[in-house]
């Protein structure tokens, strides 16, 4: 009733805008102002998570289920066709979203747990542990990450527990790198110090005090690793090492229907078929480049020029 | 000692060093073989006295460092042991082992390799460092736009999407080129080039967006730098500026990034090989590795391993000696 000024105040002013905006405000305000790349790269993220989630109750047919008609053109009943043996290609490529799309993003939260975690015990440390760390990941680092994988595969064999390992471990490296680097920075500040003096354990001081601190380059890193672990594993899985049969899997799909292609001069439908996963696989990765695009130049300032 | 081949000499030391940390990785893979695989290999029908001589020939009664050592020293002198497969036959009575020696299995196929990534080479080195310098040269331009854009989305496409969309475009709608590779020593070389075509055009869209933005970031960013400003001023056009005062300090960050990508090719090889069916060394490994045959996989890890080490190694040295400070110390 009496708030209301009657005349210009300039702390009235700068009390307005000061009025702090929760999290979500602040986040659809981010919305509002972001590129349409980034938009379309949500949208495509957001839908690829819906079709995982509810992939028993969108898919018409279940995930390996066979019909007596191999190879089927597209039709109303098999909206794109059948497979080698005869399984539903939309039913799969669904399954495939909730399988392929699953075991990279488990892969990737394996490794950023491994090479997040070591990561910030070697910036705290400095001495023995980042020591051995750092060299053993040098050597790992010196190894093509799908090379080594081979060599692995074939010792262990492909079965879906060891390639999540395995993948997991390879790639934790380069999470090791990075959170290393960034976590340095930080842990020379006076308040890690200040904690460290008024006797927090190692846990608290990596949970509390560095994580947060680090935590941007940390996600949009967690958005590029992902789509490395994404495309490792559709290429082992295309190689035929990968995710093995029965289970719905992108890139064992192209494999097994690439050679549909040959016949795209007759009829282009067929031709396309085997695209579909491949296709399937490159859009999630633009789309998750575009946002982690937009996410880092909003959270470092970072130009392109 | 001149301070530039003290720093060479650091670094090949470290390389050496990395060298033999790989190839101790390597190796002890085996020693991770679960229990019962010389069984999986000899078949069930093995006696004792077969595994007991398959492991004797594996070396397994022996240390590990016997047989490291053993192993290493074969690989130097271009001995990579024998391969898995036909060990089998000790037990059929076919006439004892008929393995082959995984040295004969690769040599053909590392000469192929080598060809497609040397053609993929020839054509996508030129053409990036073109691309990148004329983007930076007509920055913010249309062109610049569409080649940043094109290299953006194939930069995130796996590589056996890129390799498809070609067999249907050149292969299937338009059949103008052939879509499987498969070459042997007899074939002439313009008929493997032909055959080649695809598979190099593949690997070429996958590794030139990286070296092109490389290239394109390096000239602009040494754009902002004041000796720049100066050629400027002094009236040097755009052209002259680029070419003559930017590029010959962006040879460092070029030379890195190209070498960089080239050790790529060592990956992206092995799936293009399986797609276009080119007889090659990573179709050899991805066949090993289905069937288990360990010793062919250690052999074609370490060329991969190795091969990428030296490339990595190069563009470091590259940067090294290309480094004007360090050419010039005061």
């Amino acid at each position: 009733m009496t708030d209301i000024p009657k005349s210009y105040s300039a702390t009235g002013e700068i009390g307005a805008t000061l009025q702090k905006r929760s999290l979500w405000a602040r986040f659809l305000l981010d919305l509002k102002k972001s590129p349409y790349t980034a938009r379309f790269g949500m949208v495509v993220i957001f839908f690829y998570i819906f079709v995982a989630l509810f992939a028993p109750w969108l898919a018409p047919y279940g995930e390996s289920q066979v019909f007596p008609a191999p190879y089927e053109p597209w039709s109303k009943e098999f909206v794109f066709g059948t497979d080698q043996i005869g399984r539903d290609i939309l039913s799969r490529m669904i399954y495939g979203a909730r399988n392929t799309v699953g075991i990279a993003v488990a892969t990737t939260f394996l490794a950023f747990l491994i090479g997040g975690s070591l990561g910030l015990a070697a910036a705290i440390n400095r001495s023995w542990l980042d020591q051995i760390l750092s060299r053993l990941v040098d050597v790992l680092m010196a190894i093509p990450s799908l090379i080594f994988a081979l060599v692995l595969l074939s010792i262990f064999g492909s079965n879906i527990t060891n390639l999540v390992l395995i993948i997991a471990v390879l790639d934790s490296t380069r999470v090791f790198r990075l959170t290393r680097a960034v976590a340095l920075n930080v842990v020379v500040m006076d308040y890690v110090e200040a904690a460290r003096l008024r006797g927090e354990g190692i846990g608290w001081i990596m949970r509390r005090e560095i994580l947060p601190n680090i935590l941007p380059p940390l996600i949009a890193e967690f958005g590029l690793r992902f789509c490395f672990v994404f495309l490792t594993i559709a290429a082992l899985s295309f190689l035929g090492v990968g995710i093995q049969p029965p289970t719905a899997d992108w890139g064992s799909m192209v494999r097994d229907n690439a050679s549909l292609i040959m016949f795209a001069q007759y009829d282009l439908r067929a031709g396309l078929t085997p695209l579909l996963p491949a296709a399937a696989i490159a859009l999630l990765t633009v789309a998750i480049n575009f946002v982690v695009d937009w996410f880092l130049q909003k959270t470092s300032g970072l130009k392109d020029e | 000692m001149h301070p530039i081949i003290k720093t060479i000499l650091v670094r090949l030391s470290l390389g050496l060093m990395t060298l033999l940390a790989v190839s101790i990785i390597i190796f002890s893979a085996v020693e991770f073989l679960p229990g019962d695989f010389t069984e999986a290999i000899l078949g069930q029908l093995a006696t004792p006295e077969t595994i007991a001589a398959f492991r004797k020939e594996l070396g397994l009664d022996q240390t590990a460092l016997v047989r490291y050592l053993n192993w290493i020293g074969g690989v130097l002198q271009g001995d990579f042991g024998s391969s898995f497969s036909g060990k089998g036959s000790v037990t059929g009575g076919t006439g004892g082992d008929r393995s082959r020696d995984v040295v004969d299995l690769i040599a053909p196929r590392l000469w192929n390799t080598l060809f497609l990534a040397g053609m993929t080479a020839i054509i996508a080195v030129p053409l990036s460092l073109f691309l990148g310098v004329t983007s930076a040269l007509y920055r913010n331009s249309i062109y610049d736009r569409a080649v940043n854009v094109t290299s953006l989305t194939t930069i995130s496409f796996p590589e056996f999407f890129v390799a498809y969309v070609l067999i249907l475009i050149f292969g299937s709608l338009w059949p103008v080129l052939p879509t499987l590779a498969n070459v042997d020593a007899a074939t002439p070389m313009l008929e493997r080039i032909q055959r080649c075509a695809l598979p190099a055009l593949t690997l070429t869209l996958v590794i030139i967006a990286h070296m092109m933005r490389m290239t394109r970031a390096a000239i602009i960013n040494l754009l902002a730098s004041p000796y720049i400003q100066m050629a400027i001023l002094s009236g040097a056009s755009k052209r002259e500026v680029i070419i003559k005062h930017a590029l010959p300090n962006a040879w460092a960050p070029i030379a890195t990034v190209i070498a960089f990508n080239l050790a790529y090719l060592v990956v992206g090889v092995v799936v293009v090989e399986v797609v276009f069916v080119y007889p090659g060394i990573g179709q050899l490994m991805v066949d090993s590795v289905t069937s288990r045959n360990i010793p062919v996989v250690q052999a074609c890890a370490l060329i991969f391993a190795v091969t990428y080490i030296l490339l990595n190694l190069i563009a470091d040295i590259i940067g090294i000696v290309t480094n004007p400070r360090l050419l010039h110390p005061k």
